[in-house]
């Protein structure tokens, strides 16, 4: 594991980056544990006061401080899509192995699903969720929500690795061994489809996160949890740009496109590394 | 013959099974919460002012007559089915009378003509330029722009509309940054109307463009490094075939392929960034009815463009994997 951080570190530029960027946003939203400030008190700095020493990030025309209440929202933001990417991770690698596992009509079936979850356009079908579930759409009921509707894309991955492990002869020894399907999923499988589902849980979120970011815009979650979006829903509520407040937007979409940048990165890297033909052309090309 | 036939069977069952699921999708949501739209539709309307009791328990009966709530639960999902394929949701609530159908005519021509002009234009130019830099990996402008693809393809719509919209209305406000056409100019096929139609879109179709570019580009410039490392291109090289000649008859043509089912399979996504980037250039496409409806509590509209959107992008994935064995032959053997 420290191995393959190192050679990534020494090898490979874009991880380089993303391990930066990623690191910024993350100690910033770490830095919401020593915040002066309580995250839903308005009104406890003087309003629409510019970047300045006392307040790094100006402060905006709720009269909150823009640096600790970012620190806040990239926090719940972050963990929103750690959660999503999670839970949607048990549902792609059942999915994924079983299918790849079984082949046949099990795969077909499970494949069906997939594809069909693949072409749906998700975004209607979460704001119908909000239209009838109104003020009782919560943080975690969004993100079990979207766990439940975005595993599709990584469980195909998944399962093309699944399908080349099954033809390898490790397979065929722990079934004539007596192992049981669950077994040898868990036990044989697993590890070698972890790479990728690291690599797709990057990608994971910032698919979750810029769905988040999109919907508090429009308002249409909980308003009065600090997230990324809720900062620019109310900037835009008091019309910011307009108003010629451009920090109060500005600082939220820098730290969020930082954010996206990073993870990205982070998951082309290492799919590069996963790849053992990209790997050793960059290595042989470096060193 | 019977490979296509195979082929095409398979493909209209899994767009029936996208259309079901999608469907009953749509249908638990709204019927198995345990918020009543009838209620909601009630508070919004009576929040004007004071009504009768009366009248609120008369409106309570039609808006369940309305809306296909009464009767059993079997009774209520007939009717939810045979409203959507007679392409009945109702009036609308917000814009009464109008039957919701109307209002979904009126603003799909705009959805569709934005997102297929602005999807084929991203596809065809990402490819290309994917495939060039792929083919002549030296190239110094191609590699810059795969570092440029790279920081831009992972953010989202919303921020990118919003950073054209901050560029070009406030900064230097050259292209309009509102709706569908200059509100002055009669709708018609003439000139003034068409042209105000192609600046109003410029805004949200570069949105489009800028951000679906990154991951057709990068995805073409791999697969065509894989390609050209495989034999026949290196025996079609040293047979001495025009480069020009290899790069499109032989590279592009098999790394096209993934490509076609890739955009099939990104339509959903591509749907909904248009959605959030009609919103934000208030472009009158299905995505800023669909949000208004959500803000003035109009179920009925809602509930009739989450269906017609299902429906068109399945419709528009059929299409793509109908046209696909024109371009991969191989459907025919398997």
């Amino acid at each position: 594991m420290l191995a393959i951080l190192r050679d990534l570190l020494k090898y490979n530029v874009e991880f380089r980056i993303g391990i930066v960027l990623v690191g910024c946003v993350v100690v910033m939203a770490a830095l919401s544990f020593v915040s002066p400030y309580s995250p839903i008190d308005v009104y406890v700095a003087a309003p629409d006061v510019p970047p300045s020493a006392a307040h790094w990030f100006g402060t905006t025309s709720r009269g909150q401080d823009v640096f600790w209440q970012l620190t806040f929202a990239l926090r719940n933001t972050l963990l929103f899509g750690v959660v999503v990417a999670l839970l949607s991770r048990v549902i792609s690698l059942v999915v994924g192995l079983l299918a790849g596992y079984k082949g046949g009509w099990v795969d077909r079936v499970l494949m069906s699903f997939n594809d069909t979850f693949i072409i749906i356009p998700l975004f209607p079908i979460l704001i119908l969720f909000y239209f009838v579930l109104r003020d009782s759409m919560s943080w975690v009921l969004l993100a079990v929500i979207m766990a439940c509707l975005g595993w599709a894309y990584d469980a195909r991955l998944i399962r093309s690795v699944a399908m080349s492990l099954k033809t390898r002869e490790f397979t065929q020894t722990s079934l004539f061994s007596g192992m049981t399907t669950r077994e040898i999923l868990t036990r044989e499988h697993l590890p070698y489809v972890m790479p990728i589902v690291f690599s797709t849980t990057m990608n994971n979120m910032n698919w979750s996160i810029g769905l988040e970011v999109t919907l508090s815009v429009l308002g249409f979650t909980d308003i009065n949890t600090p997230t990324i979006g809720g900062m620019i829903y109310w900037a835009n509520q008091h019309t910011a740009i307009v108003a010629g407040v451009w920090w109060w937007i500005a600082f939220p979409v820098i730290f969020i496109v930082m954010a996206f940048v990073g993870l990205y990165l982070l998951a082309v890297s290492m799919n590069e590394y996963i790849d053992p033909r990209s790997r050793l052309a960059r290595m042989g090309g470096a060193g | 013959m019977r490979g296509y036939l195979a082929y095409f069977a398979k493909r209209f069952g899994q767009f029936a099974l996208v259309v079901f699921i999608g469907v009953n999708l749509a249908y638990v949501i709204t019927h198995a919460t345990p918020i009543d739209p009838v209620e909601q539709s009630i508070a919004v309307v009576t929040s004007f002012g004071n009504t009768a009791p009366e009248a609120i328990e008369h409106m309570r009966r039609s808006l369940q007559e309305l809306y296909g709530l009464k009767g059993t639960p079997w009774e209520q999902y007939v009717t939810f089915w045979s409203r959507i394929l007679r392409g009945d949701f109702g009036p609308s609530l917000s814009a009464f009378p109008t039957p919701v159908a109307a209002l979904i005519a009126r603003a799909l021509p705009w959805t569709a003509g934005l997102l297929i002009v602005s999807t084929l234009i991203t596809w065809v130019l990402g490819n290309l330029l994917g495939g060039l830099a792929g083919y002549y990996q030296k190239n110094r402008s191609l590699k810059l722009m795969g570092v440029v693809a790279m920081a831009l393809h992972p953010v989202p719509y919303y921020i990118v509309a919003l950073a054209l919209l901050v560029a070009f209305g406030f900064l230097w406000p050259i292209l309009p940054i509102g709706g569908g056409s200059a509100m002055n100019v009669p709708q018609g096929w003439n000139w003034p109307f068409v042209s105000s139609v192609v600046t109003h879109s410029i805004l949200p179709a570069l949105s489009l463009i800028l951000l679906g570019l990154g991951s057709w580009f990068l995805g073409m410039r791999s697969l065509v490094s894989n390609v050209v490392t495989e034999d026949y291109v290196i025996y079609a090289e040293v047979a001495g075939v025009d480069s020009r000649r290899i790069l499109g008859s032989y590279v592009m043509r098999n790394a096209l392929v993934p490509q076609v089912t890739g955009l099939a399979m990104s339509l959903g996504g591509i749907f909904n960034g248009a959605v959030i980037t009609e919103k934000v250039f208030g472009y009158p496409g299905l995505g800023s009815l669909l949000v208004d409806a959500v803000y003035a509590g109009d179920y009925g509209l809602v509930l009739g463009v989450t269906t017609v959107s299902i429906l068109g992008v399945s419709v528009c994935v059929l299409v793509i994997d109908l046209l696909y064995p024109l371009l991969d032959p191989r459907v025919q053997v398997t």
